[in-house]
């Protein structure tokens, strides 16, 4: 039950990944490239996160963390770099 | 009547050592699996879908957050029946839903400064947005090399 509960987590994942990505490539303004790379993000932690029940190991949480905090990091540094002309002033 | 609750919980320990407790733990995982992955398709479903730079805003930032959500509560749900349990994930968890909202107001800022959506309406005591109230010597500097 688990197996195919996992499955279609796979599959939906994949799925919005590359529907994500789509709006990545495709997006007419700056908002929805940045949007669609911070729901990449997302959707790459929730990867991780299926794969580590996959496999029954603890191992992959540290880089599911450091995802996250690097996401929100570049996100903001875009957001800043768009608004702003410079990240360090 | 004291003999009457100490049959009670008798019978209620009964009841719940014949419960499965892997089975219900492997159940609320799957429950947990779907939602996360229904939740996650939504979200870029609507980002793929809706018309305009603020509407597609909404879809990712709450619902792809509930859906990882939920596939981390699996994740703890199904380390806390097979093996040993963690709570790394609530970590994972609560740095994305303190995140989420502030990647969102900066995107936001980005869509209305870079007047990619339609023009906000006045304020309704000030002004102007607080967005925009630049002080007049930061908008007559020049601009950085």
């Amino acid at each position: 039950m688990i197996d195919i509960a996992l499955k279609l987590a796979f599959a939906s994942v994949s799925l919005a990944q590359i529907l994500a990505m789509v709006r990545l490539i495709k997006g007419p303004c700056i908002g929805d490239r940045i949007l669609a790379l911070d729901t990449m993000v997302v959707n790459a932690i929730a990867l991780i996160v299926v794969l580590g029940m996959w496999g029954g190991t603890q191992l992959y949480f540290e880089a599911a963390l450091i995802f996250a905090m690097l996401g929100f990091v570049s996100t903001v540094a875009y957001c800043r770099f768009v608004l702003r002309g410079d990240l360090i002033e | 009547m004291i003999d009457d609750l100490i049959g009670q919980e008798e019978a209620f320990v009964a009841w719940l050592r014949s419960l499965d407790a892997v089975g219900i733990a492997d159940a609320a995982t799957v429950v947990m699996l779907c939602a996360g992955a229904f939740f996650a398709l939504v979200g870029s479903v609507g980002l793929l879908k809706l018309d305009t730079p603020m509407k597609r805003l909404h879809a990712p930032t709450k619902a792809s957050t509930l859906g990882v959500g939920s596939l981390l509560l699996a994740s703890m749900i199904h380390a806390y029946a097979h093996g040993e349990g963690s709570v790394h994930e609530v970590l994972i968890m609560a740095f994305l839903f303190v995140t989420a909202p502030i990647s969102a107001n900066f995107i936001s800022k980005v869509n209305l400064h870079r007047e990619d959506v339609d023009p906000t309406p006045p304020p309704p005591k000030d002004s102007t947005w607080a967005t925009f109230d630049t002080s007049p010597q930061d908008k007559a500097a020049p601009d950085r090399p």
